[in-house]
C-alpha cells in the first residue's frame, strides 16, 4: 500500500500572529510548524505503515525552507519526502496550488492521498478537496476516523457533520481530508531526527508537474487575490447578569435572542 | 570554534522542549507534593527513544551523541527536576558504565533492555559510611570457590530510582592488598545486579527537600549472589569505573542544575513583566534590570561549560586516552552553583509569590540544592579541579 501525504508548513500562532504593511502575513518575523491537522494526517499514514507497511511519501508545496517539514516528517517515521518549489509557483492561491500538487502527485503512484482539513494560515479547507478532482479521485472530507481495507481495497471513513457524522466508504485510490480530532500525533524520536537529516528530499520544480497549464500556476493562475488581512479583532467584554431563577434566566436569554433576530 | 548549534540539535531540542511542556510540565507539581515517582512520563519517555539516546543503535539506543542526551535532561529539568534525574541515572550511571566496561554478552543482555526503556537503570556505590570517602565502603563480595558466583553483603544508601529500578551497578570491596609500607587498601569491583536477586532488598524511602517524586531508597545485600559473568570490567578495578562513571554523570547533573536555572528564570521574566508596583511592572526597576542581566549571564556561562563537558565526553567515547574529568567537574560545579544562585534569587524577585509552591519557582530552588551535594559535591568538584592544576 502506497500512501501520500499533503503538508504545509504554516507559521506557529502560538507566539502571536505578525504582519507586514501591506496587511499579509510576515512569514519570516514568525516561527514555522507543520499544519496540525497535516500532522494528524501523517500519522494516520503512519499508522497504516505500523498496522499494513504501507509506504509513506509526504509531499509539500513551499519555499525551500519547507523542506523542514519533510524532515520532521522523516523524523516521525516517513519513508520518502518531496518538495515542489519554483520561483513561478509563489503567490498561488488554492486553485493554483491544488494544480500544482495534483500535478506533482501524477508522478507517483498511490492508493490513499491523506491531507488535512485545513490549514491555519488559509482556514480554506478547498485545496485536499480540489485535488481529488483534478486527479478524478473520489473524496471523503472531515476524517475523524478512518479504516483502511487492503484485501477490498477501499477506506471507511466516519466524517464530522454540523449535527453528527457520516460513515462512509469509498473505493481506493481516495482523497481524505483529516480532521485534527483523527489522532494524537506521534512525537519524532530522538534518532529518527538524526536521521531524518540523512535522507535525501527530492525536490521538484514547474517542469516536473505533470499535465498542468502555466496558466493555471502561481499567482498568474490564481482567481483569487487577498484585498486586505488582518488580526482577529477580539471580543468585547460578555454581559453579566445575575436573575433571580432559572426562569427569569431563560427569558432574558430569550429576550436577547429575540433582539439580534436569531430566533 | 562554532557556537551555533545544527538544524539537528535544535530540531532534537524542540522534541525534548515540546515533550516537556506537554507532558511533563503538568505533572511536576503533583509529583512533589505527593513524592510521586512518575511512572507513566518514563513509560512516555520510554515509547519515544529517550531511555536510550545516547547508546549506539545495535544494543537498542537511538544512536545520538552526548550532547543530545544533555540536552534532553536540560529541557526536562526546565519543567520537572524530578523526571530530569530519573533519565540522568538511568543514562549516565548505568547505561554507560555498561557500554563503556560490559563485555559483548553484557551489552547484549542489558542495554536493548535499558535503552528502550523496558527496564530501568540505577547505581550504587555512597553507603552510611561512604561517600565522597570511597574507601570507607564496607559492602563487600566474595566469589565462591568454584568461580561461578559472587556473594554481596553489605547496603548502599540515598540510590536514585531506588525501588523503581530493574538493573542496578553496585561498587563494593572485594580484595585488601597491602602496600611497600605495610598500608591496607581495599580494591573494588563493579557489579550489575538484577532486582530480582535473593538476598537483595530495599530499606527505608528517603523523604527529601528536593527531587521530590525520585525514588531515593537504601538497598540491602544480605548473601545476595550475583553470577560471575555479571561482574562488569576487571576485577580490582572498580574504582576506576566507578569514576568514570560519575564523571559522565556529573555532566547529567550539570545539564539538570542548567535547566532548572533556565526553568526559573523564564517563569521569573515573565512575572516581572506582570506584576505591577508603584505603577509599574518590575521590570521597569533598575534592580530587576541588573539582576535579571546578571543571571542571564551565568545561565549562559553554565550553559557553554555544560555543552563543552558533554563534546569533550563525546570525544573520548572514540578515543579512550581521553578523559573528561576536568571538564565534567567544571561543568557540575559552575552549573549547581548557577542553579543556587539563579533560583534563590528568582525566589526573591517573586517576592510572595515566589515562595508559594503553584508558582513554582520554590520547587526548583529546593531542587536545585541537591545538583551540588550528589554525584560529587561541590567542594569534591573543587578538589578535581585544582587536582588537575597542581599535578
Amino acid at each position: 500500500m502506497k500512501v501520500v501525504v499533503c503538508v504545509k508548513q504554516v507559521p506557529d500562532t502560538k507566539g502571536g500572529v505578525k504582519f507586514k504593511p501591506d496587511g499579509t502575513l510576515d512569514r519570516a518575523a514568525m516561527l514555522a510548524i507543520m499544519n496540525p491537522d497535516d500532522k494528524s494526517a501523517l500519522e494516520a499514514a503512519l499508522k497504516l505503515k505500523d498496522e499494513f507497511g504501507a509506504e509513506v511519501t509526504v509531499l509539500t508545496m513551499g519555499l525551500p525552507k519547507a523542506e523542514a517539514v519533510l524532515r520532521e516528517a522523516f523524523a516521525m517515521g516517513a519513508d520518502k519526502g518531496i518538495l515542489v518549489t519554483d520561483r513561478v509557483l509563489g503567490g498561488a492561491d488554492t486553485w493554483a496550488t491544488s494544480q500544482t500538487i495534483a500535478g506533482a502527485l501524477r508522478n507517483l503512484e498511490y492508493d490513499l492521498i491523506l491531507t488535512g482539513r485545513q490549514a491555519i494560515d488559509g482556514d480554506t479547507a478547498q485545496v485536499g478537496p480540489q485535488i481529488s478532482q483534478h486527479l478524478g479521485i473520489p473524496l471523503i472530507s472531515y476524517c475523524e476516523d478512518m479504516q483502511v481495507d487492503p484485501e477490498a481495497k477501499t477506506v471507511t471513513v466516519k466524517r464530522q457533520y454540523d449535527d453528527g457524522y457520516h460513515i462512509v466508504r469509498a473505493k481506493l485510490p481516495a482523497l481524505v481530508t483529516c480532521l485534527s480530532e483523527l489522532n494524537t500525533p506521534r512525537y519524532m524520536t530522538p534518532g529518527g531526527i538524526f536521521d531524518a537529516f540523512q535522507k535525501e528530499v527530492t525536490v521538484w520544480g514547474r517542469n516536473d508537474l505533470k499535465d498542468v497549464l502555466d496558466e493555471n500556476i502561481g499567482k498568474v493562475g490564481s482567481p483569487t487575490l487577498i484585498a486586505k488581512a488582518s488580526d482577529k479583532v477580539a471580543k468585547g467584554k460578555g454581559v453579566q447578569v445575575k436573575p433571580e431563577s432559572p426562569e427569569e434566566a431563560a427569558d432574558y436569554i430569550l429576550n436577547v435572542l429575540d433582539e439580534k433576530h436569531v430566533i | 570554534m562554532d557556537f551555533q548549534l545544527d538544524q539537528a540539535h535544535e530540531m532534537a531540542r524542540s522534541l525534548f522542549r515540546d515533550f516537556a511542556e506537554t507532558e511533563v510540565k503538568p505533572l511536576a507539581i503533583e509529583v512533589d507534593e505527593e513524592e510521586r515517582f512518575p511512572r507513566e512520563t518514563v513509560d512516555k519517555m520510554a515509547k519515544n527513544g529517550f531511555m536510550g539516546i545516547p547508546i549506539p543503535k545495535e544494543y537498542g539506543g537511538q544512536g545520538c551523541d552526548v550532547l543530545t542526551y544533555v540536552m534532553a535532561v536540560e529541557e526536562l529539568a526546565k519543567v520537572c527536576g524530578t523526571t530530569s534525574v530519573v533519565l540522568s541515572a538511568h543514562s549516565s550511571l548505568c547505561m554507560d558504565p555498561i557500554l563503556t566496561f560490559g563485555t559483548e554478552e553484557q551489552k547484549q543482555k542489558y542495554l536493548p533492555e535499558l535503552a528502550s526503556g523496558r527496564k530501568l537503570g540505577a547505581f550504587g556505590l555512597t553507603e552510611p559510611g561512604a561517600g565522597t570517602d570511597a574507601q570507607g565502603v564496607q559492602t563487600k563480595a566474595v566469589l565462591s570457590e568454584d568461580g561461578t558466583y559472587w556473594t554481596l553483603n553489605g547496603s548502599k544508601c540515598f540510590i536514585t530510582n531506588g525501588k523503581e529500578a530493574d538493573v542496578y551497578i553496585i561498587i563494593a570491596y572485594t580484595d585488601i592488598v597491602e602496600d611497600a609500607r605495610g598500608r591496607k587498601s581495599k580494591k573494588f569491583t563493579a557489579f550489575i545486579v538484577d532486582k530480582d536477586t535473593p538476598g537483595f532488598t530495599f530499606g527505608t524511602k528517603e523523604n527529601k527537600m528536593g527531587i521530590r517524586g525520585s525514588s531515593t531508597y537504601e538497598l540491602i545485600f544480605q548473601d545476595a549472589k550475583i553470577p560471575a559473568e555479571n561482574q562488569l570490567g576487571q576485577r580490582g578495578k572498580g574504582f576506576p569505573i566507578a569514576m568514570h562513571t560519575l564523571d559522565g554523570g556529573r555532566i547529567g547533573i550539570a545539564a539538570q542544575a542548567l535547566g532548572l536555572a533556565e526553568g526559573a528564570f523564564q517563569r521569573t521574566l515573565d512575572y516581572v513583566k506582570e506584576r505591577k508596583q508603584f505603577g509599574r511592572a518590575l521590570a521597569k526597576f533598575q534592580n530587576t534590570q541588573f539582576q535579571l542581566a546578571n543571571l542571564a549571564t551565568e545561565i549562559e556561562a553554565a550553559q557553554l561549560l555544560v555543552y563543552k563537558a558533554a563534546c569533550a565526553k563525546q570525544e573520548a567515547r572514540s578515543d579512550v586516552k581521553k578523559r573528561f574529568s576536568v571538564e565534567a567537574a567544571k561543568a557540575k560545579l559552575f552549573a549547581a552553583e548557577t542553579a543556587m544562585d539563579v533560583t534563590t534569587k528568582c525566589v526573591q524577585l517573586m517576592g510572595g509569590y515566589g515562595y508559594i509552591r503553584e508558582y513554582e519557582v520554590e520547587r526548583m530552588m529546593r531542587d536545585a540544592k541537591i545538583t551540588e551535594i550528589y554525584e560529587g559535591t561541590s567542594e569534591v568538584q573543587r578538589m578535581v579541579i585544582s587536582g588537575s592544576l597542581l599535578k
